[in-house]
């Protein structure tokens, strides 16, 4: 028994020295899982990934999470964390560029010139805490240049992040809702219902920073997850998804 | 110090749990009553089903509970299809959608105790009441209910603070409505989530000190009798 178990064991904590922990921002938990199982096959080392809100991840990393890598939803957040110490300096990147969509689980709902946000009819229009998402924000610059935030002020939920807006349009509770682009894709074209991707002149571009954390500082297996984002097999996934790079 | 837009969602808040709680109290003790006069009584086999049925909420997580909510009531699940041939529309992302769903998540922490009550009063009281000839609503009113005081009080005190405490549940079905479903507990996720710490403090604190004292009230009112 103990001469099996011991190698287990070694075998063990070998693995575990090839792992990077990632927090990876809801709109890019499809890509990640993709990039991740791709990771694993070329270069032999594990990316552990979390799924969650940006913010949250801001302040669960502030807190002592043991994250190593953070793939964010916007810029400011994996600045931030570099300007208190808790990234390594001069390590963010620009992974993808958001693109927003207003989707419906409906197909043919959603016009591709978004008409439908002007003639209203709906009752509930869901998009992510502005307070809290960067999609969500983005979704309040777009409906605030097109003239309807007050129109459509009273229709409004509120997921807690970008992925629990598209659970609420997915169940038809909300007949439309502002997600990420990319949660609506798959293999390169709208999965299911009708979608208006929004003109990125509407709202700020979403550059979707990754940064290595201060934990991450010297580990193999982090830094050559950062490299892999970069790298053009890795692109080519993300850009099916929607995003831009 | 919070500035004053904020201190006003924040009671606008504080005011909509209060209803949301009121509310649920009310009809818990309305609905959970007949529940508990009759898990009390019966010797039929559905006491074992509706039981566990009634204590589920205790164990399930939220995110079961909210899951499934979002979906029976949405439109292609069998409440939401009620809902909107009955002219109500859906119920997520509403004040009465908060209201099913915590009616459905306190109602163990109000039949339990009430049924208890029940059971601890026993056949002859009752049977009493029917030798002095008092029919049986009769005897449920004027015997029983009273009898049944203390199970009543601990039943609308945890009911109401139960309803006060909920969070995942509304979190997945409410929307995050401003004076509609933004409750206490979503408010100071909120804060938390966006990095108020300061604003959090108020209402989570104001949360801790509410949950202690009714539960103070609750071992001191009930401890004096039962044990």
């Amino acid at each position: 028994m103990r001469r099996l178990f011991i190698p287990l064991l070694f075998a063990a904590c070998t693995a575990r020295a090839d792992e990077v922990q990632v927090a990876v921002a809801a709109n890019f938990t499809a890509p990640a899982k993709l990039l991740a199982a791709a990771f694993e096959r070329d270069s032999g080392h594990k990316a552990q990934l979390s799924f969650g809100g940006t913010g949250k991840f801001y302040a669960q990393i502030r807190n002592g999470a043991p994250f190593e890598v953070l793939l964010a939803a916007d810029n400011t957040t994996p600045a931030r964390l570099e300007a208190e110490g808790a990234a390594v300096a001069g390590s963010r990147c620009t992974y993808a560029v958001g693109r927003l969509a207003l989707w419906s689980a409906r197909p043919g709902y959603v016009d591709d010139q978004g008409a439908v946000l002007a003639r209203g009819g709906f009752q509930h229009l869901a998009i992510a805490n502005p307070k809290l998402a960067p999609y969500g924000a983005a979704a309040i610059e777009a409906l605030t240049a097109l003239k309807l935030l007050g129109a459509v002020q009273a229709k409004l939920v509120q997921g807690e992040n970008i992925a629990q807006a598209h659970q609420f349009v997915a169940s038809g509770n909300a007949e439309l809702g502002f997600v990420a682009l990319s949660q609506a894709m798959q293999d390169g074209r709208l999965a299911t219902g009708s979608v208006w991707i929004v003109p990125a002149r509407l709202h700020q571009a979403i550059r979707q920073d990754a940064v290595l954390l201060a934990r991450g500082r010297g580990k193999p297996a982090a830094q050559a997850w950062l490299n892999y984002l970069k790298g053009n097999g890795a692109q080519a996934i993300i850009k099916s998804f929607g995003y831009e790079i | 110090m919070p500035s004053l837009p904020n201190l006003t969602a924040d009671l606008g808040a504080v005011w909509l749990t209060f209803r949301l709680a009121t509310v649920t109290t009310v009809l818990l003790l309305l609905i959970g009553t007949p529940i508990a006069w009759w898990l009390a009584r019966t010797r039929s086999w559905w006491k074992g089903p509706v039981g566990a049925v009634v204590a589920l909420p205790i164990v399930l997580p939220p995110t079961v509970i909210g899951f499934y909510l979002l979906l029976l009531m949405g439109p292609d699940g069998a409440v939401g299809r009620f809902t909107e041939w009955a002219g109500i529309g859906l119920l997520p992302f509403t004040f009465w959608g908060l209201v099913v769903a915590s009616v459905f998540y306190s109602m163990p922490f109000v039949v339990q105790p009430i049924q208890n009550a029940f059971e601890a009063i026993g056949e002859r009281p009752l049977e009493a009441a029917a030798t002095l000839r008092a029919a049986p609503l009769d005897a449920f009113f004027s015997v029983a209910l009273p009898l049944a005081k203390p199970g009543f009080l601990t039943a609308t005190i945890l009911g109401f603070a139960h309803t006060v405490g909920e969070f995942g549940v509304v979190l997945m079905i409410g929307g995050n409505i401003p004076d509609r479903t933004r409750v206490v507990s979503v408010q100071i996720y909120d804060h938390v989530e966006a990095l108020e710490y300061a604003q959090a403090h108020w209402l989570a604190g104001g949360m801790v000190a509410f949950s202690f004292l009714v539960l103070l009230a609750l071992y001191t009112l009930t401890g004096r009798k039962a044990r």
